[in-house]
């Protein structure tokens, strides 16, 4: 089992884009990479996890690190997921308050221009 | 296919972790009467009790295995994990805060047994000095789930 980690910018945003399943074995290399990111500078981070087949609390104690480490440099981690297996976890422990939880990479960068999260869930019938 | 048994005892390594998971996924998807939603669930519920097992056998440098055993049941299908680790008392996990307050992102780890009890319709964690033992009941009906 393997865990394909890609990164790439944009709109000012680093992308994290996450492939395969997270769990304890795997979350130590996804965690790694995160603080190498943040050590990089790069404080304003997306995590794709359009691509995440598996993720248990393991995962989400890295993502939730992340998020605290981001916060503590005025940073912010946002999320992509429309996976209703993954959502679930989220919704289960409560951090879909915690986290800005997105439908696309582009929605989610698009938070820099302003969107809020209730303008988006009107915006659904927009192109 | 009720009484079935299937048992497996994985070294307590992070890396089997994940053939835990498949092996009881694949036994739980032959069971027609569990939706894959559930089956799903139960996943991630093993992968958490196999965790926890795993590093209960870190803690006290054991090279002793995992056990994991599932059996089909009349009411669905019942998978327990075992551990002989150093135990804990089940009914004094730490309380997260809120996740409205901020302290919330200070705690990393501790959302697995919440997990479990969320995701199955019936757990039991037995714990004592020698180990601990989880079991998993995910009913054919989900909508007997009780917690």
């Amino acid at each position: 089992m393997d865990l394909g980690l890609d990164v790439s910018e944009r709109g000012g945003f680093a992308v994290l884009s996450v492939h395969g399943e997270v769990d304890v074995y795997t979350a130590p290399k996804f965690r790694e990479r995160l603080i190498e990111l943040v050590t990089e500078g790069k404080h304003q981070i997306v995590v794709d996890l359009e691509g995440v087949d598996f993720l248990d609390s393991t995962g989400l104690g890295v993502l939730v690190g992340g998020l605290k480490r981001l916060r503590s440099h005025d940073g912010d981690l946002l999320l992509v997921c429309t996976q209703s297996r993954i959502l679930k976890v989220f919704e289960i422990t409560g951090l879909t308050k915690v986290f800005s939880i997105h439908e696309s990479v582009d929605e989610a960068t698009g938070v820099a221009s302003g969107a809020t999260t209730e303008d988006r869930a009107g915006d659904s019938a927009d192109v | 296919m009720v009484g079935e048994v299937v048992a497996l005892e994985i070294p307590a390594r992070a890396e089997f972790v994940a053939l835990a998971r498949l092996v009881v996924s694949a036994l739980a998807a032959t069971d027609t009467q569990l939706a894959d939603a559930r089956v799903d669930d139960l996943k991630i519920a093993v992968s958490e009790a196999c965790t926890n097992a795993i590093e209960a056998h870190d803690s006290v440098d054991t090279d002793e295995r995992v056990r994991v055993r599932c059996r089909a049941h009349d009411r669905g299908l019942e998978v327990s994990v075992e551990d002989q680790g150093p135990g804990f008392d089940p009914s004094d996990l730490p309380d997260h805060p809120p996740v409205t307050d901020p302290d919330r992102l200070k705690f990393e780890r501790g959302l697995g047994i919440p997990l479990i009890r969320a995701l199955v319709d019936e757990v039991e964690i037995t714990s004592s000095g020698g180990g601990t033992a989880v079991r998993l009941l995910m009913l054919h009906a989900a909508d007997d789930a009780t917690d």
